[in-house]
């Protein structure tokens, strides 16, 4: 057979060994951290490279529940006139809670079952949980888009949306935090369920979200249906909806914006527990 | 970014970096691993060291704990106990540090699809902190020494196993890593790839690359490698190089003998004859006599002590003084599967 030569040497000899350094200097501490970063900026150039496609993903669903809820059903009478205002930051933090769950949850499920294309970023040069805090900072960005592109989209179809300058930090800040928790939640969704076990568990898990997250009402008014209103107060959606419309549209009852930031604050620290630990089990065996 | 990690800034495919002092690259002591709810190890306690620029296979079954072990160094998989160390760096201490020397090559696809396969190397290479203008450099000559230079921009999925698995170790080298580590590199790939895939390891091994490879194809293991470590049950057996490996199996050097009978003879006295004296001979430990499909002759199989062209003398005489010709002879020598069966009981596939 023609195969290369076969380097046969004797046994190596024990050389004396010069004394074993690791230190690599004190650029090394920024390596994990510059590390991160370039993995980020793979994840912002990939979607970069076909953002079209993924605005078209993010904004079809809110598009049509504002178009639907807020313009169709006011227009025919089914819904008050002010309903619009109630609707919109509800939708904004929707798409930011949503949009950022799906941004880490399936690429999780089909990155650590199928193209295993995580592997090549577990075995660069920055802790393993390094790893998940870019996938949940990369899907809070995808999140945090989404729930931006809403304003313009909501300016032209509902005509106007409810804004006050004085509150626009608290606004971007509450986004960032849905962003966030959504992120977190695909976290703990993508490294918990079993590939074959994603579809059904997005159904299970999607809808109830979706609907009790207090996006398409106040949650004070729920007080005539005691039980529903117990339900939502267990979905962090519920206080990103809470406190974009607090901050958006005072006048409508809502939980108190800090409380807002408290419970979704606490919310995302113990989803982030949760989901690293997770990600940690798949990661290392 | 121009503040680089040490070591890295000045990569190229030639170039590899001298971190973790010291003869050796990997050092291995007393591993033990055990899965959750598993009722055994993985590993039973497995201890070896690597040489720097050398190549050392691991040759088990599947299941033996090769990849377990190679899981261990490569830090994905944590040792339940005993010592890692890759070039210096204590795997389970230092996680980070040993994923800026390491290579690894899997045995799956993990390249990623999203990106061009010139994408796929200097992402990885800015991942390990190679700065722009190097990256750039080191993936054009990686994609020429691998062969992949023709199509850069093409996506992973677009190409045949055998370019998927060069792709995957031109991309392990990007950041220049002390040792590489191959799992079944092999494993799927047709006889031209896999022959490809020989002569780029023997590549590395040239260039001063310290390659840590598994198999399951002892022709692989004698080939490549310096010195091969046989695992099985998640126990190392042998250690050594192919040669001495072979070499110690002395009680399988056999000669495998034809003979004719002479025009007056009975081929069944004669092989009684003919079993009798061959046994007879100093030296010898066993003669079978081996049914023979082809019906020309008899055949006799004669496991010997020392060297087995030694004998072929001694046997012509016996032959000649039964009044039989000897028309063929064999030389069997063991090869890195006998060694297997020896220690195992079993084949490897």
């Amino acid at each position: 057979m023609t195969v290369p030569s076969g380097p046969v040497t004797s046994s190596p000899s024990a050389a004396q060994p010069p004394p074993v350094t690791s230190s690599l200097g004190p650029a090394a501490r920024w390596g994990p951290w510059r590390t991160g970063m370039a993995i980020l900026r793979r994840d912002l150039f990939v979607t970069g490279r076909e953002f079209p496609i993924f605005l078209a993903q993010v904004i079809l669903q809110p598009l049509f529940l504002l178009f639907v809820f807020g313009k169709v059903l006011t227009e025919l009478g089914y819904a008050q006139a002010g309903y619009q205002d109630v609707l919109f930051p509800g939708l904004v933090a929707l798409a930011a809670v949503l949009t950022g769950l799906q941004s880490t949850a399936l690429p999780l499920v089909i990155e650590f079952s199928y193209s295993n294309e995580i592997e090549d970023r577990l075995l660069a040069p920055l802790p393993v949980g390094a790893v998940a805090v870019e996938k949940v900072v990369f899907a809070a960005i995808r999140g945090f888009v989404a729930a931006l592109v809403m304003f313009p989209i909501g300016v032209w179809i509902l005509g106007s949306i409810p804004w006050q300058a004085s509150t626009g930090v608290a606004v971007v800040t509450m986004m960032v935090l849905g962003s966030l928790l959504g992120a977190a939640m695909g976290l703990i969704l993508g490294t918990f369920v079993p590939p074959n076990r994603i579809n059904v568990t997005f159904a299970l898990v999607l809808t109830p979200l979706i609907f009790t997250g207090c996006s398409q009402y106040p949650w004070p008014s729920l007080s005539h249906l005691r039980w529903f209103q117990v339900v939502s107060a267990f979905n962090p959606m519920t206080y990103v909806s809470e406190g974009l419309r607090g901050l958006m549209v005072p006048t409508v009852p809502h939980i108190a914006t800090w409380a807002c930031f408290v419970v979704g604050t606490a919310y995302l620290v113990v989803l982030m527990v949760v989901g690293m630990y997770g990600f940690n089990r798949r990661a290392l065996s | 970014m121009s503040n680089v990690a040490p070591g890295a800034s000045t990569a190229s495919p030639s170039d590899h970096r001298p971190v973790g002092h010291g003869s050796l690259a990997v050092e291995v002591h007393d591993l033990v691993k055990r899965y959750p709810k598993a009722p055994v190890d993985s590993l039973a306690g497995v201890s070896f060291k690597v040489e720097r620029g050398e190549v050392f296979g691991f040759l088990g079954p599947n299941g033996a704990g090769k990849s377990t072990t190679i899981g261990i160094l490569t830090t994905r998989i944590r040792s339940t106990g005993g010592r890692a160390v890759v070039a210096g760096v204590d795997v389970a201490a230092d996680p980070v540090g040993a994923r800026r020397v390491l290579g690894v090559v899997p045995q799956q696809n993990n390249l990623d699809r999203s990106l061009s396969v010139r994408q796929n190397l200097t992402y990885h290479a800015s991942y390990h902190g190679v700065p722009r203008a190097s990256r750039n450099q080191m993936a054009d000559a990686l994609l020429e020494q691998f062969g992949l230079a023709d199509r850069p921009n093409g996506r992973p999925d677009d190409f045949s196993g055998g370019q998927i698995q060069r792709m995957m170790i031109a991309r392990a080298l990007m950041h220049a890593p002390s040792v590489l580590f191959l799992d079944e590199p092999s494993t799927g790939l047709d006889p031209a790839a896999r022959l490809f895939l020989w002569e780029k390891i023997a590549e590395l091994k040239a260039a001063g690359t310290t390659v840590v490879i598994t198999t399951h194809d002892m022709d692989e293991a004698a080939t490549l490698s310096d010195r091969v470590a046989i695992i099985d049950h998640g126990a190392l057996l042998a250690l050594d190089t192919p040669e001495q490996l072979v070499r110690g199996m002395q009680s399988q050097r056999t000669l495998d003998c034809t003979v004719e009978p002479g025009p007056t003879g009975d081929a069944t006295s004669l092989g009684l004859v003919l079993g009798v004296a061959l046994g007879a001979l100093v030296g010898v430990r066993a003669v079978d006599q081996i049914d023979d499909a082809s019906g020309v002759g008899l055949r006799f199989r004669i496991d010997v002590e020392g060297e087995a062209a030694s004998f072929v003398a001694p046997v012509a005489t016996v032959v000649a003084d039964a009044g039989a010709r000897l028309t063929d002879v064999r030389l069997g020598e063991p090869n890195l599967e006998d060694v297997f069966i020896h220690l195992t009981g079993r084949a490897l596939r």
